[in-house]
């Protein structure tokens, strides 16, 4: 689950992390009033969408006046924003954050991650701030200082102060910094995140140090234990069918092709999306049934795929270890009723032979496959329409 | 012979009385795996399923023998299960549990160095199918009758391709030693180079297969592993060709983040270690045939 900065910065704040004052705004008044609590003559008026590379993309806009506050908030909300992180489509800004802008000399760079081949928590920190870290590890990586968390006792003051000094601060910005990465990686465990993202971390010629930008994302298994972070869940930045699939116990992902998949388990999902690929044509949607495929489920899960125009045909893909071919039969003749596009079913597994005379008899044009290779070569020739059923 | 588990493996249920675990515990006893007992808190001294069942992991393995168990607990129970386990001294427990927090897992990982290496507990999982030696013991929720005996190893971290991969194997007469569900999720107890290491060490094994898919170190690190020691031939295939980046494709772990984290890649980085690649997952039987062809079998 990823959160907006200006949430991330909340959060972040609450274990002792310097962040500038700021406000979030959802309308231009909104935003000329926050600039006005905030005070001074300098406000940085920032896009939140679920994305890097705002600034770059004009999402982020520097203001003297109330008036710039009000004209940059009107012309950022409502409209879409399209960044290098994006895609072409872009995000459709609903929330603006103002902060009071805060002059910096140093840009530094703040990272922490799960790391899976080392199973530790890592923290990255460069002098290269500003820059994305795929860049810096790219073009300058003898600039990366690394540090692994060992998770008996935590991150050390020491790992800190190693990665401070190593940023060539003075002792006034390196006890700053210490509690901004030991305050960063607390955030990071006691949130369940997978990533915490500081960047730039900045050091003012007063010698503050301050994040000037905060990113988080959270693990999904994990956020049955941290209400607080679900609370901040922003529908707006989630795609509505795949938030509808998790109701349903589904796991949905929307693609660019024609023709939809149902099928239980993500691996075989994958694969027989590949299939699919290999035979010529392109998968609509990535759809995990999971295990357990109740009639309701599986309707829910056609429901689903149906939802996007796109799709030509459906492949049903079902290994019933679980699932019994016989139960899921039935939810797909169920779900089948009424279909507007052709249906091939490939059912493997626990009661097979019960679960393929359910389908055969059922009197709707359902086309079956023995074979993985059969079901998707049939399914590539009914999207293209050159197979009717 | 077979690795992990076989018909005289002694098995608690941990979770023992839950719907789940109940179902697939009668099909692991009907099956022929020696079920010894279970555990669950609070139930100590019922019977179920005409075994035992007890309040801890400790009084059941003292009581019982038991060397493994299948972990059948939801996710905000399962590290604290997993540590159990390993606290009484099993040998090997399979969490099937979808849903664990990654972090869990890594302070799981931590704890089980208190014991050592020899005496450390093998976790198979999380978000796993499971573990069958075919024709001997089933330690998982995976349907038994696809498998048939035979000569060849599967490690894959999808349960479902996994089965897909058996039941092609099967329609060809190819049967298997033992399959091992290492699980979807991004910090799994044991790896593929974990189990890629038993298999070079059982006599019954002479080909082994490993279903990848996109997110993490793990095909890499068993590729080189398995050029560097291994004599037997290795069937790779990699999912998630189609899969785009920086999206979760349903595992937990299964995220493009980085480098080497594609099917791509994965597949390249494959053969170049000498892995018979399967160039689709519907030719998967058709390879381990050309595999155990290549060794005269």
């Amino acid at each position: 689950m990823d959160i907006h900065e200006y949430q991330a910065k909340s959060l972040l704040s609450g274990f002792g992390v310097s962040v500038p004052p700021g406000g979030v705004a959802y309308s231009p008044d909104q935003a000329v009033f926050v600039a006005t609590e905030l005070g001074g003559a300098h406000w940085a008026v920032k896009a939140q969408i679920h994305s890097g590379g705002r600034g770059k993309a004009g999402g982020v806009r520097l203001c003297r006046t109330y008036h710039d506050v009000a004209a940059a908030a009107k012309s950022m909300l409502g409209a879409t924003l399209v960044t290098n992180q994006t895609g072409p489509e872009g995000k459709v800004v609903h929330r603006i954050y103002v902060e009071k802008a805060t002059a910096f000399e140093r840009e530094l760079y703040l990272g922490f991650v799960l790391d899976r081949k080392i199973e530790r928590i890592r923290v990255i920190a460069s002098v290269e701030g500003g820059m994305e870290i795929e860049e810096i590890a790219k073009e300058r990586p003898e600039s990366i200082l690394q540090v692994e968390v060992e998770p008996a006792v935590g991150m050390q003051p020491f790992q800190a102060r190693q990665l401070a000094f190593g940023l060539g601060l003075n002792m006034k910005q390196v006890s700053q910094a210490v509690t901004i990465i030991l305050g960063c990686y607390r955030a990071f465990r006691d949130l369940d995140a997978t990533m915490v993202e500081i960047n730039p971390l900045v050091v003012t010629k007063d010698d503050q140090v301050i994040a000037l930008d905060a990113k988080m994302s959270f693990d999904d298994n994990a956020l049955f234990r941290r209400p607080q972070v679900t609370e901040m869940r922003d529908p707006a930045e989630e795609d509505p069918r795949e938030a509808r699939a998790a109701e349903f116990g589904l796991n949905y992902v929307g693609l660019a092709g024609d023709i939809g998949c149902i099928i239980n388990g993500a691996g075989l999902a994958m694969a027989t999306m590949d299939n699919i690929k290999y035979c010529g044509g392109d998968p609509a949607n990535f759809l995990d049934v999971g295990g357990g495929a109740s009639p309701e489920r599986v309707a829910a899960a056609f429901n689903l795929v149906l939802t996007d125009q796109n799709v030509k045909c459906i492949l049903v893909n079902i290994f019933a270890g679980i699932n019994r071919c016989d139960w899921v039969a039935q939810g797909v003749v169920q779900a089948a009723k009424g279909l507007r596009v052709p249906l091939v079913v490939r059912l493997a597994g626990t009661n097979v032979e019960e679960g393929q005379k359910i389908i055969r008899e059922c009197g709707l044009p359902i086309m079956t496959a023995d074979s993985l290779m059969e079901a998707c070569e049939k399914s590539v020739k009914l999207a293209r329409g050159e197979l009717v059923n | 012979m077979s690795i992990l588990i076989d018909e005289k493996t002694r098995v608690i249920v941990q979770g023992f009385t839950g719907d789940k675990a109940t179902f697939h515990a009668s099909e692991m006893i009907r099956y022929g795996t020696n079920v010894v007992g279970g555990v669950t808190p609070g139930k100590g001294g019922k019977i179920h399923l005409q075994r035992p069942v007890f309040n801890t992991v400790q009084e059941a393995v003292r009581a019982t023998g038991a060397q493994a168990s299948l972990a059948f607990v939801p996710p905000p129970y399962a590290a604290d299960a997993l540590m159990e386990a390993a606290d009484a001294g099993l040998d090997l427990v399979c969490i099937i549990t979808d849903g664990m927090p990654a972090q869990d897992m890594m302070r799981v990982k931590r704890y089980l160095r208190r014991y050592q290496k020899e005496k450390r507990t093998t976790i198979v999982g999380p978000n796993c199918a499971g573990i069958i030696s075919a024709g001997k013991a089933m330690l998982g929720i995976m349907p038994g009758h696809i498998y048939i005996r035979g000569n060849v190893g599967i490690v894959s971290r999808s349960g479902t391709l996994g089965y897909e991969a058996a039941a092609q194997m099967k329609a060809l007469g190819i049967g298997v030693t033992t399959s091992v569900g290492i699980g979807g999720d991004p910090i799994n107890g044991s790896s593929f180079l974990d189990h890629m290491a038993r298999f070079q060490e059982d006599p019954e094994t002479e080909v082994v297969v490993m279903i990848g898919e996109i997110g993490g170190p793990q095909e890499a690190e068993a590729s080189k592993w398995i050029k560097e020691n291994m004599t037997k031939p290795v069937v790779g295939y990699v999912a998630g060709l189609t899969a785009p980046k920086g999206r979760r494709m349903g595992h937990a772990g299964a995220i493009i983040s980085g480098e080497g984290d594609s099917a791509l890649e994965k597949s390249e980085i494959m053969a170049s270690y000498g892995l018979l690649v399967s160039p689709s997952a519907s030719e998967l039987g058709i390879t381990v045939q050309k595999a155990l062809a290549s060794i005269g079998k």
